[in-house]
């Protein structure tokens, strides 16, 4: 059956869609175990310490998960070069004066509703590009703050790269309160990501949700994208 | 340097037999993480060096640097440093005062350009031209300028001198400054704590001695023989945190267990120190050994990252006790709340448009 309104566009190909998801299991577990390493539960017994080793296996739960996160975040730089136009790095970063004029377009629209010429963005709106490029920063900071506190318990080369960060923000202290906080940044934004994609394919029904599943978004034909 | 009777001919004159000397060599390089193959090389040195010119300042402190030095458990240490070093200037200990006392600072500084030791106990006070120490009219700002210009390496005792310590906290009335943001041509080796260990400030001076050079030092200036680890890693409650055994409350029964004090607000897992390895008092104990959270004393602004007995820090400009979690619900909160609000409001806004295309559809599906 062909439609003549819609047309159907392949927007997140398999590598996205695969680092999305990727990246929301890993930041959900690292969100979690991290949480519970700053406020752990005392789940006492009357065991031998020995016997037991239920906070060791949280920490190292974070560890996995923060190189995991941190090599899929550096893959996704990677796409931003290698990928189709949607996952291009220009959708990011705010350097055109059409970018910053879109930005307050997808402002009045989306979140002030009010009224302005209509306009499609298929990829990412700019917007939602330059909120995802806020997130790439607190990526950074995160990883490098916390390979930063790894390090002084690694022998690994890895690590060791980020060794200096730790005397930088003044000692260890420093350096976790500020990773404890961002991990809030990191909530927020989910809470809020959610929200925005339901919200979307309420009002626009072009299938923002699924399009993460399946890669397609459907387009009407007949309005200025 | 005029020939004077080596280090080790002191020692025996001052009684100790060359089993003692042994004794304190193979002590102290056991101290200083050296192999044991190093005690040849420590030995070496105290028979063949001679006397190390050393002056020892005291600012902005509370002299228990020097208090923890003396109580170091070999008593060669003392000896070693207060007689045999030829400790020329030091404010607490010296027999001379006023100008004596100045003279004999100069002297040495004149005599010795280049190769004496500058020991510093304390910050330094820059705020008005530093006014705040002084000591025979002049400012400690400019007696450190003057005494680093010819001395060989300097060693910052303790967290003041180090990080500027409890002085240096917020709001840091007198701009207390650690040494090393003054002084940027020498080097600068830096010993915090609060006091630092009598054995690791021995085993840093014994190094230099031995080897003629600065010891290895870590990001922030330390030497890593005895800042290289955390108090977490070495810390004899270790397991207890890893199988998730924590002390919740100081009387309560976890306690008694001698569980880890992570939610007392031990500050161990962020704190470099030889604490849980050395020990205080003659290998006697340290504080989490006596059921206290470290509260990371020779860390840079321990003072500040308070309180104590919490493990978040509570977050400045948001009132006592506010911690990260607490401004991060506060906001989540607020954000929640906004996500609401555009909810009911884009449902008012746009309810047009999409029964329109509710009807649209019907029509559609009707043909």
């Amino acid at each position: 059956m062909e439609d003549q309104k819609i047309k159907r566009v392949y927007v997140w190909e398999i590598p996205v869609r695969i680092y999305h998801w990727l990246n929301a299991l890993v930041v959900v577990t690292l969100a979690v175990t991290g949480y519970l390493i700053g406020n752990p539960l005392a789940i006492q017994s009357s065991a031998e310490a020995y016997l037991g080793y239920w906070f060791g296996t949280v920490r190292f739960i974070h560890f996995v998960a923060a190189f995991i996160f941190f090599f899929n975040f550096l893959f996704r730089i990677y796409w931003g070069f290698a990928g189709n136009k949607y996952a291009d790095w220009k959708n990011f970063i705010p350097y055109t004066k059409k970018y910053i004029r879109e930005c307050y377009d997808v402002l009045k629209l989306d979140i002030l509703h009010i009224k302005v010429k209509p306009f499609i963005s298929v990829g990412h709106n700019a917007l939602a590009g330059l909120t995802y490029f806020l997130t790439f920063l607190a990526f950074l900071f995160q990883s490098i703050t916390g390979f930063g506190m790894y390090s002084a318990m690694s022998d690994s080369f890895f690590p060791k790269l980020f060794a200096w960060v730790v005397p930088f923000l003044g000692g260890d202290f420093a350096v976790r309160q500020w990773h404890h906080l961002m991990m809030w940044f990191f909530i927020i934004f989910a809470v809020v990501h959610v929200y925005i994609v339901f919200y979307h394919d309420y009002v626009e029904r072009r299938g923002v949700l699924s399009s993460m599943a399946g890669g397609w978004k459907f387009i009407e034909k007949d309005k200025p994208t | 340097m005029e020939e004077s009777p080596t280090i080790y001919e002191q020692i025996r004159t001052s009684g100790y037999s060359r089993r003692d000397f042994l004794k304190f060599c193979a002590w102290v390089t056991a101290f200083m993480g050296i192999e044991a193959s190093g005690i040849g090389n420590v030995v070496r040195a105290m028979e063949t060096k001679h006397r190390l010119p050393v002056v020892w300042f005291h600012f902005q402190e509370c002299t228990c640097c020097s208090e923890s030095f003396l109580r170091s458990s070999h008593p060669i240490v003392a000896e070693i440093i207060l007689d045999k070093l030829s400790l020329a200037y030091t404010e607490t200990l010296q027999a001379a005062a006023g100008y004596q006392a100045e003279e004999v600072l100069y002297n040495t500084m004149k005599k010795y350009k280049g190769e004496y030791l500058m020991l510093v106990e304390g910050s330094v006070p820059t705020d008005n031209d530093g006014v705040y120490c002084c000591i025979a009219g002049k400012t400690s700002l400019d007696i450190v300028k003057e005494a680093a210009e010819g001395a060989k390496a300097i060693i910052s005792w303790g967290s003041c001198a180090s990080n500027g310590c409890i002085q240096a906290a917020n709001p840091n009335p007198t701009g207390a400054t650690p040494i090393h943001k003054i002084i940027k041509n020498k080097p600068i080796i830096n010993v915090p704590g609060c006091p630092p260990i009598g054995e690791v400030m021995a085993g840093v001076i014994v190094y230099l001695l031995t080897f003629d050079r600065i010891p290895e030092l870590d990001g922030m200036g330390r030497p890593k023989a005895f800042y290289s680890r955390r108090i977490h890693d070495t810390c004899y409650r270790r397991p207890n945190y890893d199988a998730g055994l924590f002390v919740e409350s100081f009387d309560d029964e976890s306690a008694r267990k001698g569980y880890c004090l992570y939610k007392m607000g031990c500050k161990g897992p962020v704190t470099y120190n030889a604490c849980a390895v050395t020990k205080w008092n003659n290998g006697v104990s340290y504080p989490i050994k006596s059921g206290h959270p470290c509260i990371g004393c020779s860390e840079e602004n321990f003072w500040d990252n308070g309180p104590f007995y919490q493990h978040l820090a509570s977050f400045p400009g948001f009132g006592i006790e506010t911690t990260a979690d607490d401004i991060g619900l506060a906001v989540g909160a607020v954000t929640v709340a906004g996500i609401a609000a555009h909810a009911v409001r884009a449902n008012i806004k746009k309810r047009k448009l999409i029964n329109a295309d509710i009807e649209e559809s019907k029509k559609e599906g009707g043909e």
